[in-house]
């Protein structure tokens, strides 16, 4: 063998058990276990904390206030549309309150007149529908249709 | 002796015939699988295989979807990080097709086209279609995005290089570099909620009831039932991503 | 942060038409429009290199180790403007230890340090282990040492062991060319398997990408020659510059034709996307696809080596249209690879409107950072030609 290869060889070999060695000590625990990634990764996502409870959630402690919705237009929709997340609220409910919207622009982002929207739910043009007013000084929003004037 | 071998032949003929026919068979009723699971059947049945659907035709533009996800997913409020958000859609009567997104509709939006130049108009909310053969998980060079037992891609936070070559192989523009963790953050389909047996953010506040997080699995459940009864289509289908978030009423501007 | 933020809200007002929202903040930018460059450039050299020793074209003996510290030199920092654009660069051993095997970009790590260790760290041992034998017992100090550990302690120069150097070294040329087709092919398949996008998903990309990579490589080579034979008050070798040069136009001419056929066969099929890469190329894209990369970056450069194949001037006039034409040549590759990176990114893939790219000078992806990866292969050359000076070898 020509005294090249001699050295050569070896430092090669050298080369490659040290890579393996260095990827041995890096490659992460779960790794590769269920596909290519680390799986313990996919408990980290599922642990993430939690913001908005639910419905069901609200239903514990607020079942009057979902029976009402339930009986009018606004039926079917979840209490944190409008009043935001609500999972701490939840955990501790003196912690921390809900939102209440009462602006106009809130309620005109589904009723704000929109060709498409049109067909689909009612609509009102936030510039001539009493634009001096709060919508919820004349509609409850729990009961939408049921007007106090 | 030559009749036998001429018979033979056609023997031969008809049985390759019949295979053919019967490969033919088969490969009309796979591709009606596929339409339904946008490709092979997930890997075990009894397990969830999550799905999405959307209906264009419920969808009210509120945004309320794309805002709840910003907060429960602390995206940044910034208006070019979004896990989802909603496009409204105008087509005029010359043909010409306006598209816009205001801070992905979170503000909600304004149709500033008048209604006799309209052709039609609707909103298309967007998100990651957490695809079965998904580019953005094959171009990942190391590993940290992938796609979960139960059909949800994910990314590792912890392990991302921050490369963005996923970002360039989805082609829904459904991905970003977080500014702060200078990693690639997508939709989880809160899988942090879903692990839980709760709904997704969106799914939870959208007012009309026009996104469906369903398993597609079970054959009795709301989105098998949402795809049985309406005609549903995915985005980009030729690009054969396999995608699980399917559309009703999807129009053909739509992309 | 905030600084960041600035800068997306200014570009927010540059959006024409429609993107999707997450699109606005451009992902490559000229960091990696950097990295095809390089790799470009030292494939191309390379190849040169390898001309002369395979195919026995005597005519480019002058330029051969030239090509190949070229080669070198900007391979070293090949990887950097990769590694500085990650969001966590600390990271980027991961592509090494869990290389993903369905991604494209996951190989790149082992098709470098198969190109590094195995072709031109070897090329060059074995073209130079005799000379830095001898030179070891010449130079005196900290050079003498240097030399020692490079030849790794070999230094047996009989002839025998010499003819091992030669024969084991046209192999390794010879393992060499198809890898810098590899190495550069590769490059250009990262770009073209992305089915996303429209701009790089073709399956020519990696032939042009290859083809380009020749023709900067033999550009730059071209033009150190000159360069380094000017700084060193040496005649230049006219036979080597115009072989040189013939070379870059027969392959400036196949780049042209394949890159040409590319879009002939874009517009002639004209699918979904025609429209917004039209829209492309005429806006956005117009000045440096149309002026820099095409006529500036080869028709002009076309046009005056091609005249120099009939008509021969005198010397100084061949050496000035060279020049021009090397570094003209440069110019347009840069573009190209500018066209393809940021080009590819300035559309939405809704295919209904355009974001927009501005350079900016500090930070990772900015401006000084790929100065520095511009600059420094020229500082490692002028190191590797100060410690392996092709002119002082031994001659046969």
């Amino acid at each position: 063998m020509p005294p090249q290869l001699k050295t050569l060889i070896p430092l090669f070999a050298i080369f490659i058990v040290l890579f393996l060695v260095g990827r041995h000590l890096v490659v992460p625990e779960s790794f590769g276990e269920a596909g290519h990634y680390r799986f313990n990764s996919i408990v980290e996502n599922a642990e993430k904390p939690l913001q908005y409870a639910d419905k069901d959630a609200c239903n514990e402690c607020h079942e009057d206030y979902v029976m009402e919705m339930e009986s009018d237009m606004h039926a079917g929709l979840s209490c944190e549309t409008c009043h935001g997340p609500g999972f701490a609220h939840y955990e501790e409910p003196d912690s921390s309150r809900l939102l209440v919207p009462d602006q106009r622009e809130f309620c005109g982002l589904c009723h704000q007149r929109n060709f498409n929207r049109e067909k689909k739910l009612a609509q009102i043009d936030l510039k001539e529908h009493y634009p001096e007013k709060k919508c919820i000084e004349c509609h409850n929003p729990h009961l939408p249709w049921d007007i106090t004037e | 002796m030559g009749h036998n071998r001429v018979n033979q032949s056609r023997r031969n003929f008809i049985k390759a015939a019949a295979a053919a026919g019967g490969l033919l068979a088969t490969g009309i009723v796979n591709p009606f699988n596929a339409v339904i699971f946008a490709s092979e059947q997930p890997t075990d049945p009894t397990k969830p295989w999550w799905g999405y659907g959307i209906d264009i035709e419920k969808c009210i533009g509120c945004g309320r979807c794309a805002n709840a996800c910003k907060t429960e997913n602390n995206v940044p409020r910034e208006p070019f990080y979004f896990r989802t958000w909603v496009e409204q859609y105008t087509i005029k009567n010359d043909g010409t097709v306006q598209v816009e997104s205001p801070n992905g509709g979170i503000d909600g939006f304004e149709q500033i086209v008048p209604d006799d130049e309209i052709f039609k108009s609707f909103f298309v909310p967007k998100m990651c279609n957490h695809c079965h053969k998904s580019p953005c998980v094959q171009a990942c060079p190391v590993g940290a995005t992938y796609d979960t037992p139960d059909g949800v891609v994910l990314v590792d936070e912890s392990y991302c290089i921050g490369c963005r070559y996923c970002v360039q192989a989805c082609p829904y523009g459904c991905r970003y570099i977080h500014p702060e963790k200078n990693v690639v953050d997508k939709c989880t389909l809160c899988y942090h909620r879903i692990s839980k047996g709760k709904t997704t953010a969106c799914v939870e506040v959208c007012p009309t009831h026009a996104r469906i997080l369903g398993d597609l699995n079970d054959k009795d459940g709301e989105l098998v039932k949402f795809m049985k009864n309406h005609t549903c289509l995915v985005l980009k289908p030729h690009l054969n991503t396999g995608s699980k978030l399917y559309y009703n009423a999807l129009s053909g501007e739509v992309r | 942060m905030e600084q960041h933020y600035q800068y997306l809200y200014d570009m927010l007002s540059q959006v024409q038409g429609y993107i999707f929202p997450n699109e606005l903040d451009l992902q490559w930018g000229l960091l990696i429009v950097l990295y095809p460059y390089i790799t470009g450039l030292v494939a191309g050299a390379f190849i040169l290199a390898s001309l002369e020793r395979v195919f026995n074209v005597k005519v480019l003996k002058p330029t051969y180790q030239l090509a190949l510290l070229t080669a070198l030199a900007f391979l070293l920092v090949a990887t950097m403007p990769l590694v500085t654009h990650l969001g966590h660069p600390w990271r980027a051993y991961e592509i090494l230890s869990t290389p993903h095997s369905t991604s494209a970009m996951a190989i790149f790590g082992f098709v470098y340090l198969w190109y590094l260790m195995v072709v031109l760290l070897l090329e060059i041992w074995f073209d130079y282990r005799r000379d830095m034998v001898i030179w070891s017992k010449q130079e005196k100090g900290f050079k003498a040492k240097l030399y020692k550990i490079l030849s790794l302690g070999v230094t047996d120069i009989s002839p025998k062991t010499v003819r091992w150097d030669e024969k084991i070294g046209y192999f390794i040329t010879v393992v060499g060319i198809p890898s810098a087709f590899l190495l550069h092919g590769y490059v250009g398949f990262i770009f073209g398997s992305v089915k996303a996008n429209p701009w790089w998903s073709t399956v020519m990309m990696p032939v042009i990408f290859l083809f380009s990579a020749m023709v900067s490589g033999i550009a730059l080579v071209l033009f150190i020659y000159m360069a380094v034979s000017y700084l060193r008050k040496q005649k230049i070798d006219m036979k080597a510059l115009d072989t040189v040069a013939k070379y870059l136009f027969y392959i400036l001419i196949i780049d042209f034709t394949l890159e040409s056929l590319d879009q002939i066969h874009r517009i002639y099929e004209a699918e979904e996307s025609f429209e917004i890469l039209s829209l492309l190329v005429h806006g956005p894209l117009f000045l440096t696809f149309f002026i820099f990369q095409i006529l500036l970056g080869t028709l002009v450069p076309l046009a005056a080596l091609g005249t120099l194949q009939f008509y021969k001037p005198k010397e100084f006039t061949r050496r000035v249209i060279y020049l021009v034409s090397s570094l003209l040549v440069l110019f347009g590759i840069f573009f190209m690879r500018w066209n393809v990176v940021i080009g590819g990114q300035l559309f939405s893939k809704s295919f209904y409107g355009f974001t927009d790219y501005k350079i900016r000078i500090a930070g990772s992806e900015g401006l000084l950072w790929s100065m520095v990866w511009i600059i420094l292969p020229f500082m490692i050359l002028a190191f590797l030609l100060w410690l392996l000076p092709p002119w002082k070898k031994v001659q046969e």
